[in-house]
């Protein structure tokens, strides 16, 4: 066979080339780069081999920023999934309900992360937020500030008022997408509501929630913006998750090199988490 | 098994209405009888699935009442009327094996194990899938998730009726045939009352006993296929049923005869009483004749389909069908003749009666 061999071909991919270099393996190396090197400033470095890879590994500080995120990460989807679901089965399916149902779902999806941050403090605050105020009122000792519980509590709740949407349109658009036809079968078959859910409902939904707690895994591990404009990390390090610490480390102390080496780790278990996620719920899906 | 009384059924979907236009069912009031065999035959948007539904109960209908058996079953939720129903889009529980889709309506009813083993393998069995009892049911073609929504309608003994929306529509001709006959043995075997809903005539002619048409919400005949053939009530079912449909020509009629332009054709009795409205004769192609007698015509086409053919022409400027044997020919000049035996007369599309 007579193959035109024409290298100018290979132009055609230069710009792609380029949008991915800059985007992401150039920003990616140069993290690499500081991971292995330690600097005095003066754009002086130095070869530090695995040093702080080990630091960080063997730091308790690390560890513990690290479970305080994997607990953040599960209370969030043990909350937002069932949720999402519940909420999405009671929505009305025609209507005039539909469009407002969606419109006040969509809401909190749209508003910026530093905003939902922003509100949430505000409504928190024991002296004027809404919250905080009729709380204390009631005779509950709630004050985010000092308490760490507390704390806990708020940036949960702030995560599910802010991402439980997203799992409620994705499981709604699973929903309508299950033809009338169904519901009649399990009528005449006698089905309970609780096998329509079981049998009809979740298997329809099951691509959808694949990617809801996908989504929902990676963003909560990675939260940074509305814990850190209402706690600020605190009390203490309770509410300092990763991002936070490795922000606390890279732009406040300046200790680049650790940084770095933290970011290639928290990067790779996310990679490892998502892949394990994927795996499992693709797998489950092929045997049936 | 039960009767099923269908007392002054309509039915409009949405708000209610007075005009008789938006009633996707104008008033049925028929019974089937128990253990009958029943087509519901129809083009698309007729009301024939409506039909069906109100009887299963997944329609509440806007007036009238439905009896089983003489009781009053119009209030009672689809899973209380205990009927089974199978769609013209394959239902299966894909997350559950074969078998468990057969068991699943038996065991939402609370029945014994032992009874359900029983009968899902007597269905599996029927149904050709006993290969497949343990796999999951998600990876079957469109055939066999279709056999296993029809197995779940047969797999309740007790049910007061089976009904089929067009089962067959998904099902490839061969085992079309199959099934039908298939269903055809069970009618016999165990006397469901079973009412099969479909826009194929041939499907009701060959599955049911009684054959009820229906057209724009209403039943215009109701009959064995014989009767429909011979007898149409309305000139609907004179077009619908039959290949080609009868033919329906526009006459005036004089006592025993009518007149298509200058062209008087003999007829065998005249009407008991003088017709208002519209006046159509109708004739099926069979019953015409093409030689060098009668009214004159021109042949504009001839379809040769194999056993007979189909001979298209013009008489008065109105179309004709006529059905000619492999053999016959066709003169230079033909001429066409109306077999009085095959010859009904419309007023507004109703047949009218005549002395026979």
């Amino acid at each position: 066979m007579n193959k035109t061999w024409n290298n100018k071909a290979w132009f055609m991919v230069l710009p792609v080339l380029l949008l991915v270099a800059l985007s992401a393996v150039i920003p990616l190396m140069t993290v690499v780069n500081y991971s292995v090197q330690d600097t005095f400033g003066n754009n002086q470095f130095f070869w530090a081999g695995t040093e702080w890879f080990q630091e960080m590994l063997t730091s308790d500080r690390f560890w513990a920023a690290m479970g305080r995120n994997l607990m953040f990460s599960a209370i969030v989807l043990a909350i937002e999934i069932p949720l999402g679901i519940v909420i999405a089965l009671n929505m009305p399916k025609s209507g005039w309900g539909v469009p407002v149902c969606l419109v006040s779902m969509a809401l909190p999806l749209l508003i910026p992360w530093n905003v939902v941050g922003t509100i949430w403090q505000v409504f928190g605050r024991v002296d004027i937020g809404l919250l905080g105020y009729s709380l204390r009122q009631i005779g509950i000792d709630y004050n985010y500030v000092n308490d760490p519980f507390d704390a806990w509590v708020t940036v949960i709740g702030m995560d599910v008022w802010h991402w439980t949407s997203l799992v409620v349109l994705l499981c709604y658009a699973g929903l309508v997408s299950i033809p009338d036809a169904y519901y009649q079968a399990a009528k005449i078959d006698g089905a309970s509501r609780w096998a329509v859910f079981r049998y009809i409902q979740l298997p329809k939904m099951n691509r959808v929630l694949l990617i809801a707690v996908l989504l929902r895994f990676m963003d909560s591990f990675m939260i940074y913006t509305e814990p850190f404009v209402v706690t600020g990390g605190g009390p203490g390090n309770a509410t300092t998750f990763l991002s936070i610490d490795l922000v606390k480390m890279a732009v406040g102390q300046f200790d680049i090199g650790p940084a770095a080496a933290m970011s290639i780790i928290y990067f790779l278990i996310i990679l490892l988490m998502s892949w394990v996620f994927y795996t499992v719920m693709t797998n489950y899906d092929a045997e049936r | 098994m039960a009767r099923i009384d269908l007392d002054h059924i309509r039915h409009a979907y949405g708000a209610r209405t007075q005009k008789p236009a938006q009633y996707a069912l104008k008033e049925v009031h028929h019974t089937f009888e128990d253990g009958g065999a029943y087509a519901l035959l129809g083009p698309s948007g007729c009301g024939k699935t409506t039909l069906l539904n109100i009887i299963s109960g997944l329609v509440q209908s806007s007036e009238g009442r439905i009896l089983f058996n003489g009781r009053d079953v119009t209030p009672l939720s689809t899973q209380e009327r205990n009927i089974a129903q199978v769609f013209q889009f394959p239902v299966i529980y894909d997350t559950m094996t074969v078998y468990d889709n057969l068991a699943f309506p038996l065991r939402n009813r609370g029945v014994a194990e032992r009874e359900v083993d029983r009968t899902v393998r007597e269905i599996l069995a029927m149904i050709d899938l006993e290969s497949w009892t343990n796999r999951k049911a998600r990876g079957l073609t469109a055939d066999q998730k279709q056999k296993i929504s029809l197995g779940r309608g047969l797999v309740r003994a007790d049910v007061n009726a089976i009904l089929f929306d067009e089962p067959l529509t998904v099902i490839d001709p061969h085992m079309k045939w199959v099934l039908r006959s298939q269903l055809k043995q069970l009618h016999k075997r165990f006397g469901y009352t079973m009412v099969y809903v479909t826009h194929d005539q041939t499907e009701a002619l060959t599955f049911a006993d009684q054959v009820v048409v229906m057209f724009e919400g209403e039943i215009v005949q109701i009959g064995t296929p014989a009767e429909l053939f011979a007898r149409p009530e309305h000139t609907f079912v004179g077009y619908f049923i039959g290949s080609p449909g009868m033919n329906v020509l526009p006459v005036t009629l004089e006592g025993g005869t009518a007149r298509i332009g200058t062209n008087e054709i003999q007829l065998h009795t005249a009407p008991t009483q003088a017709p208002n409205g519209t006046i159509e004769l109708g004739i099926r192609p069979e019953f015409v004749r093409i030689g060098r007698e009668g009214m004159p015509a021109t042949v504009t086409k001839v379809e040769d389909v194999g056993r007979h053919r189909i001979v298209r022409a013009k008489v008065e400027g109105h179309e004709v069908a006529a059905i000619l044997g492999e053999d016959d020919e066709i003169p230079a000049e033909p001429r066409m003749i109306f077999d009085p035996a095959g010859i009904n007369l419309y007023a507004d599309n109703w047949r009218v009666e005549t002395a026979r």
